[in-house]
Protein backbone atom coordinates (compact mmCIF):
# COMPACT_ATOMS: atom_id res chain seq x y z
CA UNK A 1 0.00 0.00 0.00
CA UNK A 2 3.03 2.19 0.67
CA UNK A 3 5.39 3.18 -1.95
CA UNK A 4 8.11 4.34 0.62
CA UNK A 5 10.96 2.65 1.74
CA UNK A 6 11.50 4.05 5.24
CA UNK A 7 8.52 4.46 6.27
CA UNK A 8 4.86 3.43 6.38
CA UNK A 9 1.38 5.53 5.48
CA UNK A 10 -1.93 5.28 5.79
CA UNK A 11 -5.08 7.23 5.94
CA UNK A 12 -7.52 6.20 8.72
CA UNK A 13 -11.02 8.43 8.76
CA UNK A 14 -9.36 11.85 8.29
CA UNK A 15 -6.17 10.76 10.24
CA UNK A 16 -2.98 11.03 7.79
CA UNK A 17 -0.81 8.35 9.57
CA UNK A 18 3.19 7.84 9.00
CA UNK A 19 4.98 5.71 10.47
CA UNK A 20 9.20 5.93 11.07
CA UNK A 21 9.84 2.06 9.70
CA UNK A 22 13.39 1.40 10.51
CA UNK A 23 13.03 -0.79 14.02
CA UNK A 24 15.98 -2.64 13.53
CA UNK A 25 18.23 0.77 13.16
CA UNK A 26 15.75 2.10 16.03
CA UNK A 27 14.49 4.60 13.30
CA UNK A 28 17.20 6.02 12.56
CA UNK A 29 16.61 9.10 10.03
CA UNK A 30 18.57 9.08 7.02
CA UNK A 31 18.08 11.39 4.11
CA UNK A 32 15.27 9.95 2.19
CA UNK A 33 13.41 9.28 5.24
CA UNK A 34 13.66 13.05 6.23
CA UNK A 35 12.69 13.35 2.11
CA UNK A 36 9.81 10.83 2.57
CA UNK A 37 8.04 12.25 5.28
CA UNK A 38 8.31 15.33 3.99
CA UNK A 39 6.63 14.32 0.82
CA UNK A 40 3.57 12.51 2.89
CA UNK A 41 2.91 15.59 4.96
CA UNK A 42 2.70 17.79 1.73
CA UNK A 43 0.65 15.25 -0.28
CA UNK A 44 -1.66 15.31 3.67
CA UNK A 45 -1.32 18.96 3.67
CA UNK A 46 -3.50 19.02 -0.04
CA UNK A 47 -5.36 16.00 0.66
CA UNK A 48 -8.86 16.50 1.63
CA UNK A 49 -9.68 13.39 3.07
CA UNK A 50 -7.22 14.21 5.47
CA UNK A 51 -7.61 16.73 8.82
CA UNK A 52 -4.45 15.69 11.56
CA UNK A 53 -1.58 14.14 10.41
CA UNK A 54 -0.13 11.82 13.16
CA UNK A 55 3.48 10.94 13.43
CA UNK A 56 4.69 8.24 14.90
CA UNK A 57 7.67 5.89 15.11
CA UNK A 58 7.56 1.53 14.86
CA UNK A 59 9.26 -0.29 17.60
CA UNK A 60 10.82 0.48 21.04
CA UNK A 61 12.03 3.82 20.14
CA UNK A 62 10.48 6.78 18.43
CA UNK A 63 14.21 7.38 16.46
CA UNK A 64 17.87 7.50 17.89
CA UNK A 65 18.44 10.07 15.71
CA UNK A 66 20.37 10.65 12.28
CA UNK A 67 22.09 8.15 10.57
CA UNK A 68 25.71 8.24 11.41
CA UNK A 69 26.95 6.34 8.37
CA UNK A 70 25.78 8.74 5.93
CA UNK A 71 27.29 11.64 7.18
CA UNK A 72 30.45 10.45 8.92
CA UNK A 73 32.46 11.47 5.58
CA UNK A 74 30.67 14.63 4.97
CA UNK A 75 32.92 17.86 3.95
CA UNK A 76 31.08 21.17 4.56
CA UNK A 77 30.77 22.03 1.00
CA UNK A 78 28.67 19.09 -0.33
CA UNK A 79 26.79 20.03 2.55
CA UNK A 80 26.10 23.00 1.84
CA UNK A 81 25.16 22.12 -2.39
CA UNK A 82 23.21 19.15 -0.39
CA UNK A 83 21.04 21.38 1.35
CA UNK A 84 19.33 19.05 3.08
CA UNK A 85 18.06 20.81 6.19
CA UNK A 86 15.80 22.25 3.51
CA UNK A 87 13.76 19.82 3.79
CA UNK A 88 12.95 20.61 7.67
CA UNK A 89 12.08 23.84 6.67
CA UNK A 90 9.35 22.41 4.63
CA UNK A 91 8.44 20.32 7.95
CA UNK A 92 7.42 23.80 9.54
CA UNK A 93 5.22 25.35 6.98
CA UNK A 94 2.52 22.26 6.99
CA UNK A 95 -0.52 24.01 7.64
CA UNK A 96 -2.74 20.73 9.31
CA UNK A 97 -2.39 19.81 13.14
CA UNK A 98 0.83 17.10 13.48
CA UNK A 99 0.60 14.82 16.11
CA UNK A 100 3.45 13.08 17.40
CA UNK A 101 3.72 9.70 19.35
CA UNK A 102 6.82 9.27 20.85
CA UNK A 103 8.50 6.60 23.08
CA UNK A 104 11.64 4.96 24.34
CA UNK A 105 14.52 6.82 22.29
CA UNK A 106 14.09 10.71 21.26
CA UNK A 107 17.32 11.33 20.37
CA UNK A 108 19.10 14.13 17.98
CA UNK A 109 17.24 14.38 14.81
CA UNK A 110 14.62 12.15 16.24
CA UNK A 111 13.84 14.54 18.99
CA UNK A 112 14.14 17.53 15.99
CA UNK A 113 11.43 15.72 14.28
CA UNK A 114 9.24 15.53 17.77
CA UNK A 115 9.63 19.13 18.37
CA UNK A 116 8.49 19.92 14.53
CA UNK A 117 5.34 18.11 15.83
CA UNK A 118 2.30 20.42 17.15
CA UNK A 119 1.46 18.29 20.20
CA UNK A 120 3.41 15.75 21.72
CA UNK A 121 2.10 12.39 23.45
CA UNK A 122 4.34 10.18 25.07
CA UNK A 123 4.82 6.90 26.48
CA UNK A 124 5.98 5.73 30.41
CA UNK A 125 9.41 5.51 30.21
CA UNK A 126 10.83 8.29 26.94
CA UNK A 127 13.64 9.91 27.04
CA UNK A 128 14.90 13.09 25.27
CA UNK A 129 18.46 13.56 24.04
CA UNK A 130 20.74 15.90 22.19
CA UNK A 131 23.68 13.79 21.83
CA UNK A 132 25.35 15.53 19.31
CA UNK A 133 28.28 17.56 21.44
CA UNK A 134 29.87 13.64 21.93
CA UNK A 135 30.38 13.11 18.11
CA UNK A 136 31.59 16.98 18.10
CA UNK A 137 29.27 18.24 16.15
CA UNK A 138 25.41 20.09 17.50
CA UNK A 139 21.83 19.87 16.10
CA UNK A 140 21.37 20.94 13.04
CA UNK A 141 17.89 21.09 11.97
CA UNK A 142 16.12 23.33 14.76
CA UNK A 143 17.39 21.85 17.75
CA UNK A 144 19.27 24.65 19.09
CA UNK A 145 16.16 27.04 17.99
CA UNK A 146 13.44 25.08 18.80
CA UNK A 147 14.46 23.55 22.45
CA UNK A 148 15.13 27.20 23.13
CA UNK A 149 12.03 28.83 22.36
CA UNK A 150 9.98 26.09 24.15
CA UNK A 151 12.55 25.73 27.94
CA UNK A 152 14.60 28.46 27.76
CA UNK A 153 18.19 29.58 26.99
CA UNK A 154 19.10 28.26 30.26
CA UNK A 155 18.00 24.83 30.29
CA UNK A 156 18.17 24.29 26.43
CA UNK A 157 22.04 25.01 26.85
CA UNK A 158 22.44 22.61 29.79
CA UNK A 159 20.66 19.56 27.84
CA UNK A 160 22.77 20.62 24.74
CA UNK A 161 26.10 20.75 26.22
CA UNK A 162 25.46 17.62 28.41
CA UNK A 163 23.66 15.54 25.98
CA UNK A 164 21.50 14.65 29.17
CA UNK A 165 19.06 12.08 29.09
CA UNK A 166 15.59 14.49 29.74
CA UNK A 167 13.29 12.09 31.65
CA UNK A 168 9.20 12.53 29.83
CA UNK A 169 8.48 13.89 32.78
CA UNK A 170 10.63 16.39 33.38
CA UNK A 171 10.02 16.87 29.44
CA UNK A 172 6.12 17.38 30.05
CA UNK A 173 6.63 19.39 33.40
CA UNK A 174 8.71 22.23 30.96
CA UNK A 175 5.69 22.14 28.23
CA UNK A 176 7.02 20.01 25.52
CA UNK A 177 5.19 17.11 25.99
CA UNK A 178 1.30 17.36 26.69
CA UNK A 179 0.36 13.63 27.80
CA UNK A 180 2.22 10.92 28.88
CA UNK A 181 0.17 8.03 28.57
CA UNK A 182 1.54 3.86 29.35
CA UNK A 183 3.36 2.20 26.11
CA UNK A 184 0.49 0.17 25.45
CA UNK A 185 -2.07 2.72 25.25
CA UNK A 186 0.36 5.20 23.19
CA UNK A 187 -1.59 3.94 19.89
CA UNK A 188 -5.10 4.11 21.17
CA UNK A 189 -4.70 7.17 23.06
CA UNK A 190 -2.94 9.07 19.97
CA UNK A 191 -5.54 8.13 17.55
CA UNK A 192 -8.04 9.41 20.40
CA UNK A 193 -6.50 12.76 20.75
CA UNK A 194 -5.97 13.41 17.13
CA UNK A 195 -9.88 12.10 16.69
CA UNK A 196 -10.74 14.95 18.72
CA UNK A 197 -8.99 17.50 16.69
CA UNK A 198 -10.51 15.92 13.67
CA UNK A 199 -13.46 16.88 14.55
CA UNK A 200 -13.53 20.56 14.72
CA UNK A 201 -13.75 22.28 12.20
CA UNK A 202 -11.07 22.33 10.03
CA UNK A 203 -10.04 26.03 9.08
CA UNK A 204 -10.39 27.08 12.98
CA UNK A 205 -8.06 24.70 13.34
CA UNK A 206 -5.76 25.53 10.70
CA UNK A 207 -5.62 29.04 11.45
CA UNK A 208 -5.05 28.62 15.38
CA UNK A 209 -1.53 26.90 14.39
CA UNK A 210 -1.16 29.71 12.05
CA UNK A 211 -1.76 32.52 14.92
CA UNK A 212 0.50 30.19 17.73
CA UNK A 213 2.87 30.04 15.27
CA UNK A 214 3.03 33.39 15.31
CA UNK A 215 3.05 34.33 18.89
CA UNK A 216 6.62 32.71 19.06
CA UNK A 217 8.30 34.40 16.22
CA UNK A 218 6.12 38.05 16.13
CA UNK A 219 6.53 40.84 18.80
CA UNK A 220 3.14 40.58 21.04
CA UNK A 221 1.69 43.73 18.94
CA UNK A 222 2.06 42.22 15.71
CA UNK A 223 1.20 38.70 16.73
CA UNK A 224 -2.32 40.48 18.23
CA UNK A 225 -3.03 42.52 14.64
CA UNK A 226 -1.99 38.83 12.63
CA UNK A 227 -3.98 37.25 15.09
CA UNK A 228 -7.57 39.53 14.49
CA UNK A 229 -7.45 39.04 10.75
CA UNK A 230 -7.46 35.04 10.77
CA UNK A 231 -10.27 35.42 14.00
CA UNK A 232 -11.75 38.01 10.92
CA UNK A 233 -11.45 35.54 8.06
CA UNK A 234 -12.44 32.55 10.10
CA UNK A 235 -16.35 34.54 9.44
CA UNK A 236 -16.54 34.05 6.08
CA UNK A 237 -16.27 30.32 6.19
CA UNK A 238 -19.17 27.91 6.73
CA UNK A 239 -18.21 26.28 9.42
CA UNK A 240 -18.73 29.60 11.47
CA UNK A 241 -22.10 29.92 10.69
CA UNK A 242 -22.98 26.16 11.63
CA UNK A 243 -20.81 26.91 14.32
CA UNK A 244 -22.63 29.54 15.64
CA UNK A 245 -25.83 28.69 14.62
CA UNK A 246 -25.64 24.94 16.48
CA UNK A 247 -24.62 26.75 19.37
CA UNK A 248 -28.27 29.23 18.91
CA UNK A 249 -30.33 26.02 18.52
CA UNK A 250 -28.36 24.02 20.93
CA UNK A 251 -27.96 21.44 18.55
CA UNK A 252 -24.45 19.56 17.78
CA UNK A 253 -22.20 21.48 14.72
CA UNK A 254 -21.13 19.59 11.38
CA UNK A 255 -18.39 21.03 9.97
CA UNK A 256 -17.52 20.43 6.46
CA UNK A 257 -13.84 22.51 6.42
CA UNK A 258 -15.37 25.12 4.29
CA UNK B 1 28.35 -16.30 32.20
CA UNK B 2 27.86 -14.83 35.42
CA UNK B 3 30.91 -14.91 38.28
CA UNK B 4 29.58 -13.57 41.57
CA UNK B 5 25.98 -14.93 41.09
CA UNK B 6 24.43 -17.93 39.81
CA UNK B 7 21.65 -17.59 37.48
CA UNK B 8 18.83 -20.29 36.54
CA UNK B 9 15.40 -20.14 34.71
CA UNK B 10 12.97 -23.51 35.28
CA UNK B 11 9.11 -23.63 35.36
CA UNK B 12 8.94 -19.85 34.55
CA UNK B 13 10.74 -19.39 37.75
CA UNK B 14 14.37 -17.46 37.30
CA UNK B 15 16.75 -17.84 40.59
CA UNK B 16 19.34 -15.27 40.94
CA UNK B 17 21.31 -16.29 43.92
CA UNK B 18 24.12 -14.23 45.02
CA UNK B 19 27.43 -16.35 45.55
CA UNK B 20 30.20 -14.92 47.25
CA UNK B 21 29.07 -17.21 49.95
CA UNK B 22 32.88 -16.97 51.76
CA UNK B 23 32.39 -13.14 52.07
CA UNK B 24 28.78 -13.48 53.22
CA UNK B 25 27.63 -12.47 49.50
CA UNK B 26 28.82 -8.97 49.79
CA UNK B 27 28.48 -6.14 47.52
CA UNK B 28 31.22 -5.82 44.83
CA UNK B 29 31.48 -3.69 41.99
CA UNK B 30 31.14 -6.77 39.68
CA UNK B 31 28.22 -8.52 41.73
CA UNK B 32 25.92 -5.26 41.33
CA UNK B 33 26.38 -5.26 37.46
CA UNK B 34 25.66 -9.05 37.16
CA UNK B 35 22.49 -8.26 39.33
CA UNK B 36 21.10 -5.86 37.30
CA UNK B 37 22.48 -7.79 34.07
CA UNK B 38 20.53 -10.69 35.20
CA UNK B 39 17.24 -8.55 36.28
CA UNK B 40 17.23 -7.02 33.30
CA UNK B 41 17.71 -10.20 31.42
CA UNK B 42 14.62 -12.21 33.29
CA UNK B 43 12.57 -9.14 32.98
CA UNK B 44 12.97 -9.36 28.73
CA UNK B 45 13.07 -13.48 28.97
CA UNK B 46 9.22 -13.73 28.01
CA UNK B 47 9.29 -17.51 29.69
CA UNK B 48 9.88 -15.87 33.05
CA UNK B 49 7.16 -14.62 35.27
CA UNK B 50 8.65 -14.74 38.83
CA UNK B 51 12.16 -13.93 40.19
CA UNK B 52 14.16 -14.93 43.41
CA UNK B 53 16.88 -13.56 44.51
CA UNK B 54 18.79 -14.99 47.71
CA UNK B 55 22.23 -15.94 49.15
CA UNK B 56 24.39 -19.10 48.50
CA UNK B 57 25.71 -20.20 51.73
CA UNK B 58 24.66 -19.28 55.12
CA UNK B 59 23.66 -14.95 54.18
CA UNK B 60 21.47 -13.07 52.38
CA UNK B 61 23.68 -10.44 51.55
CA UNK B 62 26.24 -8.43 53.76
CA UNK B 63 26.46 -5.14 52.16
CA UNK B 64 29.27 -3.61 50.32
CA UNK B 65 32.19 -5.43 50.73
CA UNK B 66 34.48 -3.14 52.72
CA UNK B 67 37.61 -4.75 51.57
CA UNK B 68 36.76 -2.73 48.28
CA UNK B 69 36.03 0.87 49.74
CA UNK B 70 38.95 3.26 51.13
CA UNK B 71 40.17 6.83 51.79
CA UNK B 72 39.57 7.83 48.12
CA UNK B 73 36.55 6.18 47.98
CA UNK B 74 34.00 8.63 46.60
CA UNK B 75 30.70 6.95 48.26
CA UNK B 76 28.14 9.14 45.85
CA UNK B 77 29.72 8.11 42.89
CA UNK B 78 29.56 4.36 43.88
CA UNK B 79 26.52 4.22 44.63
CA UNK B 80 25.60 6.37 41.39
CA UNK B 81 27.82 4.34 39.12
CA UNK B 82 27.02 0.70 40.95
CA UNK B 83 24.20 0.37 43.12
CA UNK B 84 21.47 2.92 41.35
CA UNK B 85 21.19 0.89 38.13
CA UNK B 86 20.81 -2.21 40.33
CA UNK B 87 18.35 -0.15 42.38
CA UNK B 88 16.07 1.13 38.96
CA UNK B 89 16.46 -2.23 37.24
CA UNK B 90 14.12 -3.91 39.88
CA UNK B 91 12.21 -1.28 40.09
CA UNK B 92 11.29 -1.18 36.50
CA UNK B 93 11.10 -4.98 36.61
CA UNK B 94 7.35 -5.74 35.74
CA UNK B 95 7.59 -9.12 36.93
CA UNK B 96 6.89 -10.35 41.07
CA UNK B 97 10.31 -9.77 42.45
CA UNK B 98 10.75 -12.14 45.92
CA UNK B 99 13.51 -11.89 47.95
CA UNK B 100 14.18 -15.29 49.97
CA UNK B 101 16.50 -14.00 52.94
CA UNK B 102 17.91 -16.66 53.92
CA UNK B 103 20.22 -15.58 56.53
CA UNK B 104 21.59 -12.01 57.49
CA UNK B 105 20.59 -9.25 55.57
CA UNK B 106 23.14 -6.49 56.13
CA UNK B 107 23.27 -2.90 55.09
CA UNK B 108 22.78 -2.90 51.15
CA UNK B 109 21.80 -6.29 51.53
CA UNK B 110 19.05 -5.18 53.66
CA UNK B 111 18.43 -2.48 50.60
CA UNK B 112 18.28 -5.13 47.75
CA UNK B 113 15.40 -7.17 50.10
CA UNK B 114 13.41 -4.03 50.58
CA UNK B 115 13.57 -3.00 46.80
CA UNK B 116 11.94 -6.79 46.18
CA UNK B 117 8.70 -6.72 46.05
CA UNK B 118 7.93 -9.76 48.71
CA UNK B 119 10.02 -10.74 51.32
CA UNK B 120 10.20 -14.41 52.68
CA UNK B 121 12.63 -15.03 55.59
CA UNK B 122 14.52 -18.06 57.09
CA UNK B 123 13.62 -18.57 60.72
CA UNK B 124 17.79 -18.23 60.77
CA UNK B 125 17.41 -14.55 58.44
CA UNK B 126 18.27 -11.20 60.26
CA UNK B 127 18.37 -7.68 59.56
CA UNK B 128 20.07 -4.91 59.97
CA UNK B 129 20.60 -1.54 58.64
CA UNK B 130 24.62 -1.54 59.61
CA UNK B 131 25.38 1.83 57.95
CA UNK B 132 24.96 4.11 60.91
CA UNK B 133 27.51 1.26 62.71
CA UNK B 134 30.65 2.76 60.39
CA UNK B 135 28.98 6.19 60.10
CA UNK B 136 27.34 6.40 56.95
CA UNK B 137 23.40 6.49 56.13
CA UNK B 138 21.41 3.65 54.72
CA UNK B 139 21.55 3.67 50.57
CA UNK B 140 20.47 2.33 47.83
CA UNK B 141 16.90 2.63 47.96
CA UNK B 142 16.97 1.84 51.25
CA UNK B 143 15.11 4.64 53.60
CA UNK B 144 13.16 5.56 50.61
CA UNK B 145 11.08 2.00 50.63
CA UNK B 146 12.06 1.23 54.75
CA UNK B 147 10.08 4.30 55.49
CA UNK B 148 6.72 3.08 52.83
CA UNK B 149 7.12 -0.16 54.67
CA UNK B 150 7.03 0.87 58.45
CA UNK B 151 6.63 4.12 58.65
CA UNK B 152 8.94 7.33 59.39
CA UNK B 153 9.29 6.39 63.23
CA UNK B 154 9.90 2.99 62.99
CA UNK B 155 12.39 3.33 60.00
CA UNK B 156 14.26 6.22 62.04
CA UNK B 157 14.49 3.70 65.24
CA UNK B 158 15.79 0.84 62.75
CA UNK B 159 18.37 2.99 60.81
CA UNK B 160 19.50 5.56 63.80
CA UNK B 161 19.97 2.58 66.36
CA UNK B 162 21.62 0.02 63.73
CA UNK B 163 20.38 -2.84 65.86
CA UNK B 164 19.70 -6.71 64.78
CA UNK B 165 16.37 -7.21 63.90
CA UNK B 166 15.74 -11.44 64.34
CA UNK B 167 13.37 -12.27 61.54
CA UNK B 168 9.90 -12.87 64.15
CA UNK B 169 10.36 -9.34 65.18
CA UNK B 170 10.71 -8.13 61.39
CA UNK B 171 7.55 -10.07 60.76
CA UNK B 172 6.04 -7.66 63.61
CA UNK B 173 7.08 -4.83 61.70
CA UNK B 174 5.64 -5.36 58.74
CA UNK B 175 9.23 -5.32 57.32
CA UNK B 176 8.70 -8.87 55.96
CA UNK B 177 5.59 -11.16 54.09
CA UNK B 178 6.25 -14.40 55.93
CA UNK B 179 8.71 -16.45 58.60
CA UNK B 180 9.22 -19.85 57.36
CA UNK B 181 11.23 -22.83 59.09
CA UNK B 182 13.97 -23.61 58.49
CA UNK B 183 13.40 -27.69 57.33
CA UNK B 184 10.75 -26.56 54.75
CA UNK B 185 12.50 -23.77 53.62
CA UNK B 186 13.50 -24.64 50.13
CA UNK B 187 10.25 -26.15 49.94
CA UNK B 188 8.11 -22.97 50.75
CA UNK B 189 9.91 -20.55 48.92
CA UNK B 190 9.57 -23.03 45.85
CA UNK B 191 5.84 -23.20 46.22
CA UNK B 192 5.49 -19.64 46.70
CA UNK B 193 7.55 -18.35 43.39
CA UNK B 194 5.40 -21.21 41.42
CA UNK B 195 2.04 -19.89 42.65
CA UNK B 196 3.49 -16.40 41.49
CA UNK B 197 4.22 -17.59 38.47
CA UNK B 198 1.09 -18.83 37.47
CA UNK B 199 -0.52 -15.64 38.15
CA UNK B 200 -1.51 -12.92 35.41
CA UNK B 201 1.83 -11.97 35.46
CA UNK B 202 0.84 -8.86 33.52
CA UNK B 203 -1.66 -7.72 35.48
CA UNK B 204 0.99 -8.15 38.44
CA UNK B 205 3.16 -5.68 36.40
CA UNK B 206 0.54 -3.41 36.00
CA UNK B 207 -0.09 -3.23 39.73
CA UNK B 208 3.75 -3.15 40.74
CA UNK B 209 3.34 0.48 38.18
CA UNK B 210 0.31 2.01 39.55
CA UNK B 211 1.22 1.83 42.89
CA UNK B 212 4.19 3.86 42.15
CA UNK B 213 2.12 5.88 40.51
CA UNK B 214 -0.92 5.52 43.30
CA UNK B 215 2.16 6.89 45.72
CA UNK B 216 3.26 10.09 43.40
CA UNK B 217 0.14 11.53 42.06
CA UNK B 218 -2.66 13.72 43.56
CA UNK B 219 -6.12 11.52 43.25
CA UNK B 220 -7.63 12.97 40.33
CA UNK B 221 -4.78 12.30 38.52
CA UNK B 222 -4.20 9.03 39.76
CA UNK B 223 -7.93 8.28 38.71
CA UNK B 224 -7.28 8.99 34.95
CA UNK B 225 -4.04 7.11 35.43
CA UNK B 226 -6.01 3.93 36.91
CA UNK B 227 -8.42 4.24 33.98
CA UNK B 228 -5.55 3.62 31.47
CA UNK B 229 -4.31 0.80 33.52
CA UNK B 230 -7.20 -1.09 33.81
CA UNK B 231 -8.24 -0.45 30.00
CA UNK B 232 -4.15 -2.10 29.61
CA UNK B 233 -5.17 -4.77 32.11
CA UNK B 234 -8.89 -5.40 30.10
CA UNK B 235 -6.80 -5.98 26.55
CA UNK B 236 -4.75 -9.41 27.95
CA UNK B 237 -5.69 -12.43 27.44
CA UNK B 238 -5.51 -13.44 31.14
CA UNK B 239 -8.35 -11.04 31.75
CA UNK B 240 -10.20 -12.64 28.79
CA UNK B 241 -9.55 -15.90 30.50
CA UNK B 242 -10.18 -15.19 34.10
CA UNK B 243 -13.49 -13.87 33.11
CA UNK B 244 -13.99 -16.93 30.89
CA UNK B 245 -12.84 -19.31 33.91
CA UNK B 246 -15.29 -17.67 36.26
CA UNK B 247 -18.07 -17.94 33.76
CA UNK B 248 -17.18 -21.39 33.28
CA UNK B 249 -16.93 -22.16 37.27
CA UNK B 250 -13.54 -23.72 37.03
CA UNK B 251 -9.85 -22.54 37.51
CA UNK B 252 -8.48 -20.06 34.73
CA UNK B 253 -5.15 -20.67 33.41
CA UNK B 254 -2.82 -17.88 33.27
CA UNK B 255 -0.35 -17.79 30.52
CA UNK B 256 1.05 -14.49 31.31
CA UNK B 257 -0.10 -12.10 28.80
Amino acid sequence: MSEYVFIETKVEGYIGIIELNRPKQLNALNRQMIKEIVQVMESYDQDDTVRVILLKGKGRAFSAGADIDEMSNDDPIHLELLNQFQDWDRLSVIKKPIIGAVQGFVFGGGFELALSCDVLIAAEGTEFSFPEVNLGVMPGAGGTQRLTKLVGRTLALEWIWSAKRIQVEEAQSHGFVNRIVSGELLEEETLKFAKMIAEKPPLAIRLIKDSVNKAVDYSLYEGMQYERKNFYLLFSSEDQKEGMNAFIEKRKPKFHGK
Amino acid sequence: MFNTINYECHEGISWIKLNRPDKLNAFIAEMNREITQAVKQAAKDEKVRCIVITGEGRAFCSGQDLAEVNDDTNHGDLLRNHYTPMVKAIMACEKPIIAAVNGVAAGAGFSLALACDFRLASEKASFINAFVNIGLIPDSGNLHFLSHVVGRAKAIEISVLGEKIPAQKALELGVINRVIPQDTWQKEVEEFAIKLAKMPTKAIGLIKRYLTLAENLPLDAYLEKEAEGQRVAGLTKDAKEGVQAFIEKRQPEYIGQ
